[in-house]
């Protein structure tokens, strides 16, 4: 045993003994966080040093114009809808993705990811063209007296369409790690369909569901390119938030742009950080309380 | 509750996992299915509770054809492999589920289903973590509340997909005695699952060995290991020591190698299969055996020393072993490289142009 001692030894005093088995670490982390501060941290925070150089009054001043305050009621309540409506859709997207066979399979899946990669001023174009009143969907809808370009149903479906697959690539790895063993357990015990999806797969699902659902509705508060060529954007009835900010920009008042997106700024982080924590308890419970 | 499964087939696309399976499960008895993977074990259990649809033949239980009803309806527990617990309840929800998810004319009230979870954890001795979560268990603790949560609504047929497979050695041994002794006091009949053969001979009443989808001998452990049907058996359950060699004037020969056979037989080609402790081992060959070996490990394990033997001038595809107990051991000494003779005492001979294996004893004539 001596000799073996003997033999780790030697080593130059002075020379810390890395214990990390990865290399890389120091690096690698030093570049992310640069990047991380030059990309996000530095935008957002001269966003937030812009905004509190206008002084509180003035800040309440411009969030609370009527036109501003109509258009953040716009924007929220067409996201809810848009968020809702992808939280359903995108489940059953990702249920079929997931659970079936069929042919043509593959492309489905590569399809899902589309409204990620288009310009969102394409999608918006191609929405507004397709339900136009002489457009493709526009013309049946109107038989049934429903207008969905230039109108705030117009805004949620623009918005919908862009954040998609922000549920269904969430949704979509839960399902797939979901064991089957688990359902069939639930039948052989005697639980109906409805019974084994209610409350075996989707306490399961919920939290993944949640995510995609909360992202979803993140994404949507700040679309614009997809929205502004379908909402018609006439003042108080279908002007979202984010072309507030750009009709304040347009009029050279930064302050002003900046204290709005600084309120969208905030919602949303203050909702991904909410979605975070409940998450995270949720889950905690579900691995037994280790985290 | 019997069951009867007659002529049971099932392929998936091209692979044929069971074939022509005939067998009955009798009442109130363990029974093991036991085989290498990919012997249709598993799917067997899988169509008897209905998981798997079989494409033809017919499953009975107590003589009532179940062939075309649902798992919902057929009335068996079934417990995973992996458990399966759902991991969002505590685990008296688990247990519940089986009680609560049944139509309301049939759900027994709440009071009745809490008395019955209570009573179900008391029978696998975990009331203490009715308000955990299946991710706070060690593996033996969710097997046993994934059993407590098959029996729920009294199954009278338990259905189990190698129970033990993902837990270590000494909790797996325990659990075994356990269900054992929970299966002598309540009476069901259950099938279980295995690949293990010490864990089906330990555990089970009857063992159904199984091999490419097909049923390959159904007999009682002892029988089974005694006097198995075939090479396969023989192989499966347990060390094998062979000689492969030809019988001429009743001497079965290869190399110099050779035994002399204590019954007539046939010329031949054929295989002498022997256990383990079926085998001696001496300095000097017998009248009836001259087996030569050079001793090429000794194994110190637990009650036994196990020798393994390298054949000296002939051949065999695997190594012998034979287990000597402590005090022959440390009466001779032997030692790697030692050369020594194995001399049979029960032996198996398959003879290449009879279907039937022979059981052959030398006690008499060396007496």
């Amino acid at each position: 045993m001596a000799d073996t001692d003997q033999s780790v030894r030697p080593r130059r005093a002075g020379v810390p003994v890395s214990r990390r088995v990865l290399p890389g670490f120091g690096l690698s982390l030093g570049v992310t966080l640069f990047f991380i501060s030059l990309v996000l941290l530095l935008p957002i925070s001269g966003l937030v040093i812009h905004t509190a150089g206008m002084g509180w009054e003035q800040f309440w001043f411009v969030v609370t114009d009527p036109r501003v305050v109509a258009s953040f009621k716009v924007t929220v309540l067409a996201a809810l809808a848009a968020s809702l409506f992808n939280c359903v859709f995108g489940l059953l997207m990702a249920w079929v993705l997931v659970r079936y066979e069929f042919p043509g399979k593959r492309l489905l899946d590569a399809i899902m990811d589309l409204p990620f990669a288009l310009p969102t001023a394409v999608a918006g174009i191609t929405l507004a063209t397709l339900f136009a009143e002489s457009g493709w969907y526009g013309r049946v809808l109107a038989e049934f007296g429903i207008e969905v370009a230039y109108t705030p149903l117009g805004i949620v479906v623009a918005m919908a369409f862009t954040s998609v697959p922000f549920v269904v690539r969430t949704v979509q790895p839960v399902l797939e790690e979901l064991p089957p063993e688990d359902e069939e357990a639930a039948v052989s015990l005697g639980a109906s369909d409805w019974t084994v999806f209610r409350r075996i797969l989707f306490p399961v699902l919920w939290p993944a569901l949640v995510t995609g659902g909360g992202l979803s509705f993140a994404r949507s508060l700040g679309e614009y390119g997809a929205v502004v060529f379908i909402a018609g954007n006439s003042p108080y009835v279908s002007e979202v938030i984010s072309l507030m900010i750009f009709v304040r920009l347009e009029e050279y008042d930064f302050a002003a742009a900046s204290a709005i997106a600084s309120v969208v700024m905030g919602v949303s982080l203050l909702l991904l950080l909410a979605i975070n924590v409940w998450q995270g308890r949720y889950l905690k419970r579900l691995h037994g309380g280790r985290g | 509750m019997t069951i009867e499964i007659d002529g049971i087939n099932k392929s998936f696309g091209q692979f044929q996992a069971l074939r022509d399976i005939d067998l009955a499960i009798p009442d109130g008895q363990l029974t093991a299915l036991l085989g290498p993977s990919g012997s249709g074990k598993t799917t067997l259990l899988r169509s008897i509770a209905g998981l798997e649809n079989p494409d033809r033949g017919r499953i009975l239980f107590s003589g009532e054809d179940v062939t075309g009803l649902h798992v919902r309806e057929r009335r068996v527990g079934f417990v995973f492999q992996h458990y399966a617990l759902f991991r969002h309840m505590t685990v008296s929800e688990n247990v519940a589920f089986g009680l609560k998810v049944m139509p309301r004319r049939e759900r027994p009230s709440k009071r009745e289903i809490r008395r019955r979870v209570r009573e179900l954890l008391e029978m696998v001795q975990l009331d203490h973590l009715a308000g955990r979560y299946p991710a706070q268990l060690s593996g033996g603790q969710k097997q046993r509340i994934a059993l407590a949560r098959a029996m729920a609504k009294r199954p009278e047929i338990l259905l189990l997909d190698e129970p033990f497979g993902a837990l270590d050695a000494k909790v797996r041994k325990e659990l075994r005695r356990w269900l054992r002794s929970l299966h002598d006091e309540l009476h069901f009949t259950s099938v279980f699952v295995t690949h293990d053969q010490e864990e089906a001979l330990e555990l089970s009443d009857q063992v159904v060995v199984m091999r490419q989808g097909r049923v390959e001998q159904v007999d009682s452990p002892l029988a089974l290991y005694s006097q198995p049907d075939s090479r396969f058996v023989f192989n499966f359950l347990g060390q094998v020591n062979a000689l492969s060699g030809a019988i001429s004037g009743g001497v079965l020969r290869q190399g110099e190698a050779w035994v002399r056979l204590p019954e007539s037989c046939d010329d031949d080609d054929a295989e002498l299969y022997l256990r383990p402790h079926e085998v001696r081992l001496t300095q000097e060959p017998s009248r009836d055996a001259h087996l030569p070996f050079r001793i090429e490990a000794i194994n110190v394990i637990g009650a036994e020393v196990r020798v393994e033997l390298r054949p000296d001038g002939w051949e065999s595809e695997e190594l012998w072993e034979v287990g000597i107990t402590h005090s022959a051991f440390n009466a001779r000494q032997p030692r790697r490289g030692d050369r020594c003779y194995a001399v049979p005492d029960v032996g198996h001979l398959f003879c290449d142009h009879l279907s039937e294996p022979k059981t052959l004893s030398w006690y008499e004539s060396a007496g």
